[in-house]
C-alpha cells in the first residue's frame, strides 16, 4: 500500500510541479534591484536619524503623531537634495476586520507620510505610496501592543 | 451520538482515503448533527493541501434518504456511492438513512415498506459498470418511497477518471429532483494558503478535493475572483512589494497584469459579460473604484469619494454595483450605478452598527451577503434588497471574505478556530454550518467559483 501511496503520490507532484506558477526572480523587479552599492551609508547609519525608518499612528488615525515629524521631514530633506533618491512608502493595518478595507486604511497612512514629506520639499515623484494592509504585520500576536505596532508607515529607499 | 452513516462509508475507495491522515473525531453537540470527517489529500509540491470537512447542526426539514451501494462500483478504482451522500450530506438538507443490506440495481426489486420502516423518504439505487473499451456506465434510479414511484433515472457513460464529476452530478440530479433548486456539486473553490511564509492560491472541488496551486510565493495573495465563465481567476499579488492585480488562466497558467498603476491596486470584481473589472486605485488619491477592461486597458474612474471606497461587486445585471465606502464616517454598504462617468451618488444601505464591509450579490440578485461587526465579533450577515432585512447568521469571533453559491443556499467564508484560519460554509438560514481546515497552515480568502458549463453528457434513460 505504501508504495503504490508514494508512486501515485510522485506521480501527482510532478503533474502539478507543471501546473503551478511559481514568479521567477526576473519577474519582480524588487529582486533585480541588486542591493545598491551606492547607497548611502548614512540612511542605514544606527546614529543617524535617517535609519528611522517606521512612522506609527494612533488607533483609527491617520495623522503624523508630533514624535514623528522630525523622521519624516530628515527623510524628506534627503529627497529634496538627491533628486535621484527615490521612496517606498508601505503603510499597514492592524488585523481586525476585511483585508481589502485594511489595505485602504495602510493606503491612507501611507498617504499621510507621503503629503508630510511633499510638504517638506520631497517630489512626488520620488515618492510611491503603497499598502501592505494587514498582509505583512511585524508583530503577530493579537493583542493591543501587537495591533499598535502594525499601525505604520515603513520608509524604504529604492536599492534596498 | 454517532450517527449511523459511518456505517455507510466504512468502505472508502481505496484512493481516497490515506491511512495515518484519517481523523475520527467525535464530538457531542446539543442538537442531532452529522458528524463526518473526510480527509482530502491534493497535490502540491511546496504546499500540502489536504482540507478536512466537519459538519455542524441540521435544519429542522431535512429529506431522509437512503443511497444504496451502487451495484459493481467494488470492481472499479473509485467508487460513486460515498461521494454522492456526502455530496447531500454536506449541503444540510438531506438526513442519511440507513442502507445496509442487499444492493438493488432492477427497482422492481424494491421493497418499499422495508425503506419506509427505516424512515426514508427517497431512494437511491444505481451500478457502474465498466465497459469493454475502459469507460464506465454508471445509471441510477430515484424513487419516492411513499408513493412508490420512480422520480428520475440516468444513465451515462464516462472515462474511468472522471467516476468523482459522474457521482458530483448526480448528486446534483438528485439536489434539483427533490429540492428544486439548483445543485452546486459539481462547482470549484478557490482559497489562499498560508504555510509559514509561503503563500499559494489554490483551487479545489466544491468539497475540497483535486487541489490544485495556481500560483504560489513567498508574499502574500489575497482577493481571488472567479471569471463568470470559470475559466480566469482573478487576484492580488504582493510579490513586487506593493499589490498588483492579475488575471491567471486556469487551463494554460498564463497570467497578465490587469492594474499596476502608481500606488496600490486591488479587489478586482469582474463585471457579469466578463469583460471588464472593477479594481481600486489609490493612483488618483485614497482608495477609489475604478472599471478596467480584462485585458488592462481602458481605465476609467467610478466612484467619487474623499473617504475609501472599496470592495466593489457587480449586481448580477451588470448594472450596479455594491461596495464599502467610509464616506459617511465609518464603513458601510452603498449601492450606484455603473455609467460612463465617475459618481459621488450612491445610495447607502446598511444602517445598523459601525461596521459593514465585504458585500457579495447574491446570483438572484435579490439581496446580497456582507460581514456585519456586532460588538467584537465579525459575523456573516445577509440582506434583502427589497426589505433591506438583515439577517445574522454565525455567531463566531472573526468571520470575512464572504463568497454565496452559485444557488445561494449556501455562503462559504473565513473564520478562525483557536488561532488557526480556516474556512466555514453555511446554510443561507443559518441552521447548518460546516468546516473547512488546512492539516497544516491558515486558510483563507474563499471565492465560490460559478456553476460549469459543460454539456451534459446525461440522458434520461
Amino acid at each position: 500500500m505504501k508504495k503504490v501511496m508514494s508512486v501515485l503520490l510522485i506521480g501527482l507532484l510532478s503533474a502539478c510541479a507543471s501546473q503551478t506558477t511559481q514568479p521567477t526572480a526576473e519577474s519582480t523587479p524588487a529582486a533585480r534591484a541588486e542591493t545598491n552599492p551606492n547607497l548611502n551609508p548614512i540612511l542605514t547609519d544606527p546614529n543617524n536619524i535617517l535609519s528611522k525608518r517606521s512612522v506609527y499612528f494612533d488607533y483609527d488615525s491617520f495623522v503624523v503623531k508630533n514624535e514623528y515629524r522630525a523622521t519624516v521631514q530628515a527623510h524628506a530633506q534627503y529627497l529634496r537634495d538627491n533628486a535621484a533618491a527615490k521612496v517606498l512608502l508601505q503603510g499597514n493595518a492592524d488585523e481586525r476586520g476585511s483585508r481589502e478595507y485594511n489595505l485602504a486604511l495602510g493606503q491612507k497612512r501611507a498617504d499621510s507620510v507621503r503629503s508630510a514629506m511633499t510638504l517638506s520639499g520631497a517630489k512626488d515623484s520620488q515618492i510611491e505610496a503603497v499598502s501592505l494592509g494587514e498582509e505583512k504585520p511585524r508583530a503577530t500576536g493579537h493583542d493591543e501592543a501587537s495591533w499598535t505596532e502594525n499601525r505604520r508607515t515603513d520608509i524604504r529607499y529604492q536599492g534596498e | 451520538m454517532m450517527h449511523k452513516s459511518h456505517d455507510f462509508l466504512s468502505t472508502p475507495p481505496v484512493n481516497i482515503m490515506k491511512p495515518g491522515f484519517m481523523l475520527a473525531r467525535h464530538r457531542q453537540s446539543t442538537r442531532c448533527s452529522l458528524f463526518l470527517a473526510l480527509v482530502l489529500w491534493s497535490i502540491s509540491a511546496p504546499i500540502q493541501a489536504a482540507l478536512d470537512i466537519e459538519i455542524f447542526g441540521g435544519g429542522a426539514s431535512q429529506i431522509p434518504i437512503a443511497i444504496t451501494p451502487f451495484v459493481g462500483e467494488e470492481k472499479l478504482k473509485h467508487g460513486i456511492t460515498a461521494v454522492v451522500a456526502a455530496d447531500l450530506q454536506r449541503s444540510g438538507l438531506f438526513r442519511l438513512v440507513d442502507s445496509s443490506g442487499p444492493s438493488l440495481r432492477d427497482p422492481r426489486q424494491i421493497a418499499y415498506p422495508d425503506w419506509k420502516s427505516r424512515g426514508a423518504n427517497a431512494l437511491v439505487i444505481g451500478s457502474a459498470v465498466m465497459l469493454p473499451d475502459g469507460q464506465v456506465e454508471v445509471g441510477f434510479y430515484l424513487m419516492d418511497v411513499a408513493k412508490q414511484v420512480q422520480l428520475t433515472e440516468y444513465t451515462m457513460i464516462v472515462p474511468a477518471d472522471r467516476l468523482r464529476a459522474a457521482a458530483h452530478q448526480i448528486a446534483d440530479i438528485i439536489y434539483e429532483k427533490l429540492t428544486g433548486d439548483v445543485g452546486v456539486f459539481s462547482t470549484r473553490i478557490a482559497y489562499v494558503v498560508k504555510q509559514g511564509n509561503k503563500y499559494a492560491l489554490q483551487v479545489a472541488d466544491a468539497d475540497g478535493f483535486n487541489a490544485q496551486s495556481i500560483i504560489e510565493y513567498s508574499e502574500p495573495i489575497i482577493s481571488p475572483a472567479w471569471s463568470p465563465d470559470g475559466t480566469q481567476i482573478a487576484y492580488v499579488s504582493f510579490e513586487n512589494k506593493k499589490p498588483i492585480v492579475y488575471v491567471q488562466t486556469l487551463a494554460t497558467r498564463a497570467r497578465k497584469v490587469v492594474a499596476n498603476f502608481k500606488g496600490s491596486n486591488s479587489a478586482p470584481a469582474w463585471s457579469p459579460d466578463g469583460k471588464r473589472l472593477a479594481v481600486v486605485l489609490s493612483l488618483q488619491g485614497g482608495s477609489q473604484i475604478f472599471l478596467v477592461n480584462a485585458d488592462g486597458s481602458g481605465l476609467q474612474r467610478l466612484s467619487q469619494s474623499s473617504g475609501i471606497d472599496t470592495e466593489p461587486n457587480f449586481s448580477p445585471d451588470g448594472q450596479t454595483i455594491i461596495f464599502t465606502s467610509d464616506r459617511g464616517g465609518s464603513p458601510q454598504i452603498y449601492r450606484m450605478a455603473v455609467t460612463g462617468s465617475a459618481s459621488g451618488v450612491a445610495e447607502r444601505l446598511t444602517f445598523e452598527g459601525s461596521y459593514n464591509v465585504s458585500p457579495h450579490h447574491n446570483r438572484d440578485g435579490k439581496g446580497f451577503t456582507f460581514i456585519h461587526r456586532n460588538g467584537a465579533k465579525f459575523n456573516v450577515a445577509v440582506q434583502d434588497l427589497a426589505t433591506r432585512q438583515v439577517q445574522l447568521l454565525t455567531d463566531s469571533r472573526f468571520d470575512e471574505s464572504p463568497s454565496p453559491a452559485p444557488n445561494d443556499r449556501m455562503i462559504l467564508y473565513a473564520t478562525e478556530v483557536k488561532g488557526r484560519g480556516i474556512l466555514a460554509v453555511v446554510s443561507s438560514d443559518g441552521k447548518t454550518r460546516q468546516e473547512l481546515s488546512m492539516q497544516a497552515g491558515d486558510v483563507r480568502e474563499p471565492a465560490w467559483g460559478p456553476l460549469p458549463k459543460t454539456a451534459s453528457r446525461w440522458q434520461q434513460r
